[in-house]
């Protein structure tokens, strides 16, 4: 088998230097009855071809958003990589390196780390990020876990204007640690006042930039009242290329910012694996969970860096850390990085700017489709729109005609009547007028 | 003449040795007009943000594309990775990371699908993720699967949940959780953030579980044992069975830590243990890539008690195809919630997949043997040199002590980095703490004999030089990486964790 | 210069008047290596003799430290924020952590002196 470098011979050898019979024999610590003695039932060894094959048929089996028109975003969102990101990523002393416990001979990690954790910072307006956590969802449930410890309060207010996967994870990570989460209805029409919401033993607040509908709105004025109140504003993005032409949440006072920075250098890839993001004011540093990268210098003087502040991680402090997170997402943190590297400054505002541009046309062109409406005053490069019947049905008869055109809101509310008719639709740098020709087609035809 | 002894002396003019050149940060390069991505020129358009642009620049650094190409580059030359060399760090299982898992993780209808396209067109997708789900209940003899959890230490979270969320559903409330004082540190942090108190068990002599103690302290309070096995010792825990049988007469649920299934993969099936939830690291016996750290994927094999407590989305198959369960009103069972985004970490079901393929039933049989065979064969040939603190056999990893060291002034952690300087990346040090000077060396199943025996012969040499009382040469190591020994006191006592621009930095001052 | 008392913990405490002040052994600060950080109780906070104060942390170790009696913290040692090595350079002088008002003096009868003390940490090694 191609993967196993030892020989008949060389085990035979191995097996008289240990003195034992077999491979069998050194199995021995093992119950006999749990030991196989054949192989599993699952197929045998395949040659690269073989293989290969078999992943182009699952491939074969799924609608690509590559060659479809696709205005799918809600978290997810589809951005042109540049062949530079995926070249680098796979250098083999990258790829195939794991957390930089060595630090003399991982530079290059904790380097590219200390340069994502300086991104993630100014992108944010924060003063300090952390080298990443799984995912958007998982950060932002981490944040709220945070906030908690930190205000050593329980209540937690989430907006109406959360990603709804986002809201769910963190329940699930407070459910069995006695937090007392406090959701606000889904905020479809904008009249939300979190603000309200707020009491004395409120830990933070959570709201989302833009919002999952879509909604761009200043958050100033919560961000004084959760700090009147002894709270702390937890802002989430899970659509990182807005703050490229954004004011970032820091400006507004947010404490804590937990984002999925997909967006930049990583495909979606059916949700996974992605980048969660997260930065915070410089008070709450120990209380941060995941790694971090410091910088110092070597016995000889010259700079270098290191994993740092690890007293707060699962290795040292066990049952007392601030999480049990040890692997993070290195590998999409260094596509992140890259990405918005070989964007620079201006790289970024321009990309920003051409999705914005692109949203404003499809929302006037959604806008034209007769019983449409565009229920967005704002918004970055995703909007909602309210059809005269069922999004979802809408949606799979798009599908059918080639069109990937948005997201029923109901997938993620099934059980909300009121948003039964909203879909979500975003627009990106890869959304030519051709794909808006095609959307307005088939939506047209569809809802007719 | 110049000889090298002078070169190492005086150095270069710019500090670069030949092909290792020094790289300064990415904002101390460029200059902000640059850009290494040509975007068109966005239409005019009156802008719909409500008045909430950004005012002042960002302050990231502009580059051209050859420039960022040789900046990770170099960075990239300062790492050691697995296509580097030996890499035996135990308990991480560092194995070769076929690129064909690469190649098919970044097909079209794979690398580029959205979590949320309608499931009609994501049938091959769905069709993959049960595939894959498949073959671990196989190999673990185990009746369910949920593939959500993000990483290893996400898995135990999510086993834990699942414990608990079934416990309260019998009314039983429960308090602690027992876990092995040999254990990775995510078990108890995960037993804390799931609201249980911890119990620490200790190891008797053997490196095992010590049985009676756990019997002792298994009674009605307790959630769930957690055993690692093989354990951080590289040994099988022989009374796992007995384990199982003791916890399961308490009324708790036995959770395995999966992070060692390299050892028993094709030939164990922990399902036949007795176990009722392990973890799998994929990243690990599954060898999807390390990448410097993550993306890891976990997902956690579930008996059949367990099973209707598993988080959503799920895959089920209908008239109509396969579809995914995304919330828990829509589930047959009790599932306990949501526990990320979206779907999983599909790209990593498709590496994994990509590699059971590969090897099959067969091959995936001479993977634990290989291992196991491999580190105990570095068992056998440095059993003299340094001492074993538990006998022979051991499994896919091997534990030695710090003993043979002691008078000699030399530490593990020096013998860690002269291994730097031979080529080597160091083994595990320090862990774990039921013995002292921990090297704990996992060799894998991908290398070859003659590598294996070249890391054998150079732990020798060093120990021997140790022994002669070479103290300064190990106290100085490394000599020959990118860095030698960091300052890890400066870094913590006064984090630097960003770049900030000069000028900033002399105001802080 | 009043008398110090012991815990097995590692923690002294010097007591004048009904106010003791409390830190770490020389042997605790050598065990620990150096040491980057020191989280302090609150002033104010009412500590339970055996309960949390607080921590103290090397590079590669965390480790809890103790209140010795029973009492309220008056006062912390606010230079250990930004001079955490003086826990390694003067554990049982400038590197104090709190004071604490006791609440019961007799607490104290049980404690190991300095000779009592010096003869724990021989018996450890």
């Amino acid at each position: 088998m191609r993967y196993l470098p030892l020989t008949h011979e060389d085990r035979q050898q191995m097996l008289s230097v240990i003195g034992a019979e077999s491979v069998e024999d050194l199995f021995r610590d093992v119950p006999a009855d749990a030991l196989l003695s054949d192989p599993v039932a699952l197929p045998g060894t395949q040659g690269e071809m073989a293989v290969e094959q078999a992943f182009r048929a699952f491939a074969a089996g799924n609608v690509s958003p590559s060659s479809a028109p696709s205005f799918l975003g809600g978290g997810a969102y589809r951005h042109h990589i540049p062949a530079t990101v995926d070249h680098l990523i796979q250098r083999g002393e990258f790829l195939t390196a794991y957390t930089p416990y060595q630090p003399e001979v991982a530079q290059g990690t904790l380097q590219y780390l200390f340069e994502f954790q300086t991104q993630v910072a100014l992108l944010t307006g924060m003063d300090v990020a952390n080298a990443s956590m799984y995912d958007g969802a998982t950060s932002c449930a981490e944040a709220v876990m945070m906030a908690t410890r930190t205000r050593k309060r329980r209540r937690v207010v989430i907006s109406g204007g959360l990603h709804p996967h986002y809201r769910e994870t963190s329940v699930t990570y407070g459910k069995y640690t006695d937090l007392d989460i406090h959701a606000l209805p889904a905020d479809w029409q904008d009249s939300e006042d979190a603000g309200a919401a707020i009491d004395g033993e409120t830990a933070c607040v959570v709201v989302q930039y833009p919002d999952f509908f879509g909604r761009v709105r200043d958050y100033t004025a919560l961000a004084d009242a959760c700090h009147a109140a002894g709270a702390l504003l937890v802002v989430v993005v899970t659509e990182v290329v807005s703050l490229g032409l954004l004011k970032p949440p820091g400006e507004m006072g947010a404490d804590i910012v937990a984002g999925e920075g997909q967006s930049l250098g990583n495909a979606a890839s059916f949700g996974g694996p992605t980048v969660g993001l997260m930065a915070v004011r410089g008070s709450f540093l120990r209380q941060m969970p995941g790694r971090l990268a410091g910088q110092t210098v070597d016995v000889d003087g010259r700079r270098g860096f290191v994993l740092t502040l690890s007293t707060r991680e699962q290795h040292i402090r066990r049952e007392k850390a601030t999480s049990n997170i040890c692997t993070n997402s290195g590998l999409c943190a260094l596509a992140f990085t890259i990405h918005l590297t070989l964007l620079g400054e201006q790289g970024l505002v321009r990309l920003a700017e051409l999705n914005h541009a692109n949203a404003v046309e499809l929302a006037d062109r959604l806008a034209a489709v007769p019983g449409v409406d565009v229920l967005n005053d704002t918004f970055f490069n995703e909007l909602t729109v309210r059809l005269p019947k069922p999004a979802a049905g809408v949606v799979d008869a798009m599908a059918e005609r080639g069109v990937l055109g948005g997201i029923p809101v109901s997938r993620l509310y099934p059980d909300n009547p009121d948003l039964r008719n909203l879909l979500l639709v975003a627009a990106t740098e890869l959304n030519s007028s051709d794909d808006m020709d095609a959307l307005v087609a088939t939506l047209t035809e569809a809802l007719s | 003449m110049m000889d090298r002894a002078m070169m190492d002396r005086e150095g270069t003019f710019t500090g670069n040795r030949g092909l290792e050149k020094e790289e300064p940060l990415i904002f101390e390069q460029g200059s902000p007009g640059k850009t290494a991505v040509d975007l068109p020129e966005p239409p005019a358009s009156k802008n719909r943000l409500g008045g909430l642009e950004r005012r002042a620049p960002i302050g990231l650094p502009g580059l051209s594309e050859p420039e960022v190409v040789r900046h990770y580059l170099r960075l990239s030359q300062k790492n050691y990775g697995i296509d580097t060399g030996f890499y035996p760090l135990g308990s991480c299982t560092m194995k070769h990371n076929p690129r064909i898992n690469e190649k098919v993780a970044r097909l079209p209808g794979l690398g580029d699908l959205h979590p949320l396209q309608p499931v009609s067109t994501v049938q091959g997708a769905l069709e993959l993720i049960d595939t894959c789900a498949h073959w671990l209940k196989v190999l673990t003899g185990m009746p369910a699967v949920t593939m959500n959890p993000a990483a290893g230490a996400h898995g135990e979270l999510v086993g834990l949940m699942t414990i608990r969320a079934a416990l309260e559903d019998r009314g039983d409330a429960r308090k602690r959780v027992l876990v092995p004082e040999s254990a990775h540190g995510t078990n108890p942090a995960t037993a804390a953030m799931c609201g249980y108190a911890v119990q620490s068990i200790p190891a008797d002599d053997r490196g095992r579980v010590d049985l009676a103690i756990l019997r002792e302290r298994l009674d009605s309070d307790v959630a769930a044992v957690m055993v690692t096995n093989p354990n951080t010792c590289g040994l099988f825990e022989n009374d796992v069975q007995e384990i199982a049988k003791a916890t399961h007469e308490a009324g708790a649920f036995f959770y395995c830590d999966g992070a060692n299934f390299n050892a028993l993969v094709g030939r164990v099936r922990p399902g036949d243990l007795g176990i009722d939830c392990m973890h799998l690291n994929l990243h690990k016996t599954f060898s999807t890539p390390h990448g410097g750290g993550g993306p890891g994927s976990g997902p956690v094999v579930l008996s059949e008690a367990l099973a209707p407590y598993a988080p959503v989305p799920y895959v089920v198959h209908g008239p109509d195809g396969a579809t995914l369960v995304e919330k828990p009103d829509d589930s047959d069972g009790k599932p306990f919630g949501r526990i990320k985004g979206f779907h999983g970490q599909f790209g990593m079901f498709v590496r994994a997949l990509s590699y059971m393929m590969s090897l099959g039933s067969d091959g995936l049989r001479d993977v634990s043997g290989d291992a196991v065979l491999s580190a105990n064969y570095i068992l056998a040939r440095l059993q003299d040199t340094f001492r074993v603190p538990f006998p022979a056999p051991c499994m896919h990893e091997v534990l030695f002590s710090d003993r043979t060291l002691k008078g000699t002034g030399v530490t593990t952690l020096d013998m860690a980095k002269a291994l730097l300087d031979e080529g080597f990346h160091p083994m595990t040090v320090y862990f774990p703490l039921v013995v002292n000077g921990a090297m704990l060396v996992e060799p894998t199943e991908t290398e070859s004999k003659e590598s294996i025996d070249s890391f054998v012969d150079t732990m020798k040499h060093l120990a021997e030089r140790a022994a002669a009382g070479d103290v300064k040469f190990f106290h100085d190591s490394p000599y020959l990486t990118p860095r030698r020994r960091l300052d890890e006191t400066t870094a913590a006592r006064n984090p630097i964790l960003r770049w900030h621009p000069p000028s900033l930095d002399h105001a802080a001052e | 210069m009043a008398k110090m008392h012991f815990t097995n913990e590692h923690e002294w405490i010097r007591v004048d008047g009904d106010i003791g002040t409390v830190g770490i052994t020389d042997y605790a600060q050598e065990q620990l290596g150096d040491v980057v950080f020191v989280e302090l109780p609150e002033v104010g906070a009412q500590l339970e003799q055996g309960g949390e104060a607080g921590v103290v942390e090397s590079v590669k170790a965390a480790s809890e430290v103790y209140a010795p009696v029973t009492g309220e913290v008056v006062e912390v040692n606010e230079d250990l924020a930004d001079a955490p090595d003086k826990v390694n350079g003067a554990a049982q002088t400038d590197g104090w952590f709190f004071k604490i008002k006791l609440s019961d003096p007799t607490q104290l009868d049980p404690m190991m002196d300095a000779a009592a003390y010096a003869k724990y940490v021989e018996s450890l090694q």
